[in-house]
């Protein structure tokens, strides 16, 4: 369980954005991959303990969930796998361990109230 | 008068703060010529008693070093020392997994020229050290035939983040009725083409099958070194 400190993390990240800016932070928008290593639910209870006494408190972790993609040799493009158990192109049955998309864990935009 | 949101665009990586100290590390190893191998896998996996008996092997042939992290005690340490190569404890306190900063902070006083190979054993766990890089050339995860052939399946994204898997207490695998095909086909379901070693420090089968991939590995990325 290291949710916390991701989500710790977050909050830090994103308030260092907020005050280049001179912005107050509503929400924070996050891309979340499946191979990121960080369980979803278990970062959105986090989330709310990390913004405790800072300035981001009460502000909302929104996640965009962000699929796995490999490529795929045999169709010459990103596809998706089976499912996480099973690395093979969900259109040919191509086996690929060249993940492309999946394990981001990335602030894309904050939401800020002026 | 309230004001509607506004999006600001950031992109910015959650982790970056790690991933500049592991791209640091890395510069660092490379210049240095110091292959750096990290290991993952459950707890009782067999992590350190793997990792006590191929620094007693290599330990003659060439210059190796190995940090390891635990979460209170530094047993670990203690026993790898037995090799006579240089260790050093991470201990964790209640942290899940290593970051690439303690990696860094536990090198300072080491010169990492004398070095070929560094280990760094990661704690004993399969979830979190997989977000974490820490500038290795090679992930290893091991797993032990006591815990069940599907054990990629239940924990895919540390298996297709490694790089090679070691199956330990080989010896035992007949008692426990391991299947080695079943778990072959789930590792390479997870993590297509992955190298496989299965071993077995007891007896020492396919140990030093597994050390000549690991010096054609450094051969092939440390080609100015070696």
């Amino acid at each position: 369980m290291h949710e916390l400190s991701i989500a710790m993390s977050i909050v830090d990240a994103a308030q260092e954005e907020a005050e280049k800016r001179g912005v107050q932070v509503a929400a924070v928008h996050l891309r979340l991959g499946p191979l990121s290593g960080v369980v979803r639910d278990a970062l959105l209870s986090s989330y709310e303990l990390a913004c405790y006494d800072t300035p981001l408190k009460g502000t909302q972790l929104i996640i965009e969930d962000v699929p796995i993609l490999v490529y795929c040799p045999k169709c010459k493009a990103e596809r998706e796998p089976t499912s996480m158990q099973f690395f093979y192109c969900r259109e040919c049955g191509t086996p690929s361990a060249d993940v492309r998309h999946g394990k981001e864990l990335e602030i894309v935009a904050l939401e800020v109230q002026e | 008068m309230t004001h509607e949101p506004r999006l600001v665009e950031v992109r910015r990586n959650v982790l970056k703060q790690n991933d500049v100290i592991a791209r640091a590390l890395r510069d660092q190893f490379h210049t240095a010529g110091t292959f750096v191998v990290s290991m993952v896998s459950s707890p009782g996996s067999g992590k350190t008693a793997f990792l006590e008996k191929i620094l007693t092997l290599m330990k003659p042939k060439c210059r190796v070093a190995a940090l390891v992290g635990d979460l209170a005690t530094d047993n670990d340490a203690a026993r790898l020392a037995r090799s006579q190569a240089p260790v050093k404890q991470i201990t964790t306190g209640t942290l899940c997994h290593l970051e690439a900063a303690m990696v860094q902070k536990a090198l300072q006083g080491w010169k990492l020229e004398d070095l070929d190979f560094l280990f760094v054993e990661n704690v004993g766990n399969l979830v979190c050290p997989s977000s974490y890089d820490l500038g290795e050339d090679l992930r290893l995860v091991l797993m032990s035939v006591t815990e069940g052939e599907d054990k990629p399946l239940k924990y895919p994204t540390i298996f297709n983040s490694a790089d090679v898997a070691v199956i330990t207490k080989m010896d035992l695998a007949k008692a426990v009725e391991f299947d080695e095909q079943a778990a072959n086909r789930s590792i390479q379901s997870v993590r297509p083409g992955m190298a496989v070693f299965k071993v077995s420090v007891k007896s020492g089968d396919g140990v030093e099958e597994f050390l000549k991939f690991l010096n054609a590995r450094r051969v092939e990325s440390r080609p100015a070194t070696v």
